[in-house]
């Protein structure tokens, strides 16, 4: 186990620098940031090379780079054209988007897998039918529209919620939004859980349960969920990292200042250093939720063991 | 219990993940008659100099007083902290300040405030983006050279006489000097601003009718009153809260739902719907804004005297009374000059003053380009940015109008650019492979302000490289002219020159547009489109 997650974790280091040094090199070829500092006219010349000089942008590429990786692990991501610390920036951005995730998440896991367990117990039935359209339905709109919809009815029809999310962004206050970026991946846990739930439902080991004499809620929960969830976590693992980065569209409905709006603006304002330090960020995410997801194999089922 | 273990580490792991999650912000504003406004993340620090955008000047105007005001409502300079400013060259100019003037944490404005700030602003070591707008002061090439190092480190023509007095010397005659000196970039700053350079960034400390409460730099600000505001212009409601919002439309929507008081510029798409929805709480004034196409001049196709007649068929044969109607909904008005509305008639705008060469008239624009030898290269591809604005929008609609009148589909298309930064990239290195879109929104609400940074020769926002010695001797000698009607008409002459060659396409002049709650009144749109917060009242 433990040598396990140690070549794991080996085996993130060249993925890591990889996808920085693309990131890198990517934001590099949207072309000269300080073309964009001076507004309709073009800055003159020698704020223009100072600007250059005091971000290191007159440097080639790979010194860029090497300084840049230099500065990163001993916890300097840079500062961004606003005069803010990039670290600032995440200490601010992080937390929110970290709690829509959560939000999110557990909209998936608590709707998504029950909604799953019942149509999959009574598959063919009317209760069935009904959700799988809905969560066809819920997946082919697009997201932005089901997000300017419910911001439109709950937020000024009806007034229930406050259509932007505050700057101080509660749980309570992200709960819409979180519904919404959950929304897609929520339908599909769904019929992961479904499928998975009406397959095994037919399988050796239940039919045993079942003959021991069992009740039928211990046999769902202990012996059927257990079993049926394996696709279910892989799928909700990765979908951490994409909930974290892609939330740019949710994020921009419910006015939320959290990651997506950081590297939305970033990318508009060609700050090198802001959307390489996100994406970094977001790359150990997704590569650590990774890992998680693995482990969790071995504590849904005990067949499977890491050496 | 083989599991056990393992479940115990992933609920660790979980609660850390809350743990970081669970610090949020507090904050929120005071009660009182207090406002909020819609707001977005100023792209620079919040200095004077070093603010060229609306969002930071926005902050800047509630906050600063400088020697000169612009009227809210006119665009007339006025005198604000100073007393007089006289001069009889238009060269050497003598400021002396009012008395009384205080910065929000007790220091006096005196003649060193100004001069210490416009120091400041035009050296090369702080890296200030206004910079250019003190390079009429002599001495500025020393602290502010082309290239290489800075050989002084204050202008020389500054000098403080007294508290209450200082001069100005500048390296050329300009008479309008004095009416360009309500520009942000001119404000004065206390000494806490060099004293304590990070602690004032945090918390920009001025002379205005407000003063910061607190600032979370990227979210939210909160400018409460200041009660002890010795100006004239004191505010009408107790605060003013900004809010920034990434997109307009979610702006729009708090509006609707009563959470936000006030949105400056309303998304084009809700343009439709605004005046039900809010049952004429909508504004819709002129701004110094104006939208041109301008062409690059350093391609040589576009400079030759066919290519002058190409440029105003071209200009005929844009319907801009239909697009400003349909695509606009009438928030931008087709310009027949290359000024503004908001100068009247006295400043310098004079309606009409393009003649024929701005109507509709495909027959004769058919004709111009005929004769001038075609679109130079065949087809013309108009580059502008796609990031921000309804710039796509339009483009496609001037190149339908230019098809239309061509009669050929292919006359015309878009060239999209990724970026704004990127867009001023391309224009920066001279790629531009035909005419571009070129925005004007002005400084200070003098003629020369829409002339001679876009069509002088050099000059920061000529973009297409235009040059023209009758233009340049005309703006010169417009600029030593000591008495303002004679500037003004020597400035239209030079306007003149830029219609008989066509330099730019003027296109449309652009409103401001502003919807608000019904707990407002006397909101008002100044001619920069920022709005009037100091007269609004609430409740």
């Amino acid at each position: 186990m433990g040598r396990y997650v140690a070549r794991r974790l080996l085996q993130m280091v060249p993925v890591f620098f990889g996808a920085t040094l693309l990131i890198f090199l990517m934001v590099n070829v949207m072309g000269d940031p300080v073309a964009g500092l001076c507004g309709e006219r073009a800055c003159d010349p020698a704020t223009a090379a100072q600007l250059k000089r005091e971000f290191g942008l007159d440097k080639p590429l790979w010194q860029q780079y090497a300084t840049y990786m230099g500065n990163v692990f001993t916890g300097d991501f840079g500062t961004a054209f606003n005069g803010q610390k990039v670290t600032d920036l995440m200490a601010t951005a992080f937390p929110v988007t970290v709690r829509l995730t959560i939000v999110a998440i557990l909209f998936e896991i608590v709707v998504g897998i029950t909604l799953g367990v019942v149509t999959g117990l009574r598959r063919g039935r009317p209760a069935d039918t009904t959700v799988l359209v809905l969560t066809l339905v819920v997946i082919s709109v697009p997201i932005f529209v089901t997000g300017l919809l419910l911001q439109l009815l709950l937020g000024v029809r009806w007034g229930w919620i406050r259509p932007s999310v505050p700057p101080e962004a509660t749980f309570t206050q992200l709960l819409v939004p979180g519904l919404v970026l959950a929304s897609v991946s929520l339908a599909y846990v769904t019929r992961l859980t479904r499928t998975s739930i009406a397959e095994n439902l037919r399988s050796d080991y239940v039919r045993t349960a079942v003959a021991k004499g069992l009740p039928r809620r211990r046999v769902v929960t202990r012996h059927l969920l257990r079993n049926s969830l394996i696709p279910v976590v892989t799928f909700i693992g990765t979908d951490i990292g994409a909930l974290m980065g892609g939330a740019i569209l949710t994020e921009r409905i419910f006015n939320i200042h959290g990651v997506g709006y950081q590297l939305y603006q970033g990318i508009l304002r060609q700050n090198a250093q802001t959307v390489v330090g996100f994406v970094t960020v977001l790359v150990l995410v997704f590569l650590i939720a990774n890992l998680l997801v693995d482990l969790l194999y071995a504590v849904l089922d005990p067949r499977i063991r890491y050496a | 219990m083989r599991a056990a273990p393992h479940a115990r580490w992933a609920a660790a792991v979980a609660a850390l993940v809350l743990a970081v999650a669970g610090c949020g912000s507090g904050g929120g504003a005071a009660g009182g008659a207090v406002l909020s406004s819609s707001w977005g993340d100023p792209q620079n620090p919040l200095e004077p100099a070093n603010t060229n955008e609306v969002q930071g000047g926005k902050v800047l105007d509630m906050v600063f007083r400088g020697l000169k005001r612009y009227d809210p409502r006119t665009g007339r300079a006025a005198n604000m902290v100073a007393r007089s400013i006289d001069t009889t060259d238009s060269q050497h100019f003598t400021v002396r300040l009012k008395d009384g003037w205080t910065f929000s944490n007790g220091e006096k404005v005196t003649a060193r405030s100004f001069v210490d700030a416009w120091n400041y602003g035009a050296s090369l070591r702080n890296n200030q983006k206004n910079a250019y707008f003190f390079g009429y002061i002599a001495g500025y090439d020393k602290v502010h050279p082309a290239s290489g190092r800075q050989s002084a480190g204050t202008l020389s023509g500054l000098k403080v006489v007294d508290d209450r007095t200082f001069t100005i010397t500048l390296g050329q005659k300009f008479s309008g000097f004095p009416d360009t000196l309500g520009y942000a970039a001119f404000a004065p700053l206390p000494r806490a601003f060099f004293t304590d350079h990070a602690r004032w960034l945090d918390k920009p400390v001025g002379n205005g009718p407000y003063a910061i409460a607190s600032y979370t730099k990227g979210s939210a600000m909160y400018l409460r009153k200041w009660a002890a505001y010795p100006g004239p212009d004191k505010a009408q409601n107790d605060g003013v809260t900004l809010q920034v919002y990434t997109d307009n439309n979610t702006a729009y929507t708090d509006v609707l739902a009563g959470n936000l008081d006030l949105v400056d510029d309303v998304p084009a798409n809700q343009l439709k719907n605004v005046r039900t929805d809010l049952d004429g709480r909508y504004l819709n004034t002129p701004a110094g804004i104006i939208q041109t196409l301008a062409f690059p001049y350093y391609d040589r196709k576009w400079n030759t005297s066919g290519a002058r007649k190409v440029r105003t068929g071209l200009s005929m044969a844009i319907d801009r009374r239909q697009i400003t109607h349909t695509l606009f909904r009438d928030t931008r008005t087709p310009a027949t000059d290359w000024t503004s509305p908001v100068l009247g008639a006295a400043g310098g705008y004079r309606a009409g003053l393009c003649g024929h060469a701005c109507d509709y008239d495909p027959g004769q624009a058919r004709k111009l380009i005929q004769e001038g030898g075609g679109i130079p290269g065949g087809r013309l591809r108009i580059t502008y940015n796609a990031d921000t604005g309804s710039h796509k929008e339009w483009v496609d609609a001037v190149c339908n109008s230019i098809n239309n009148a061509l009669g050929n589909d292919q006359a015309c298309v878009g060239n999209p650019i990724g970026t704004f930064a990127d867009f001023r990239n391309q224009i920066g290195r001279h790629r531009m492979p035909g005419p571009f879109r070129a925005g004007w929104q002005m400084d200070y609400p003098l003629i020369q302000n829409f002339l001679q940074p876009l069509y002088y020769t050099g000059a920061s926002s000529n973009d297409g490289k235009w040059s023209n010695k009758q233009f340049d001797r005309l703006v010169d000698q417009a600029n030593a002219a000591t008495d303002t009607a004679t500037a003004v008409r020597l400035f239209q002459q030079a306007e003149g020159v830029v219609r008989d060659n066509m330099a730019a396409i003027p296109l449309w002049y652009q409103n401001g547009s502003a919807g608000y709650t019904d707990r407002l009144s006397h909101v008002a749109l100044n001619p920069f489109s920022v709005p009037v917060y100091d007269r609004i009242k609430v409740g």
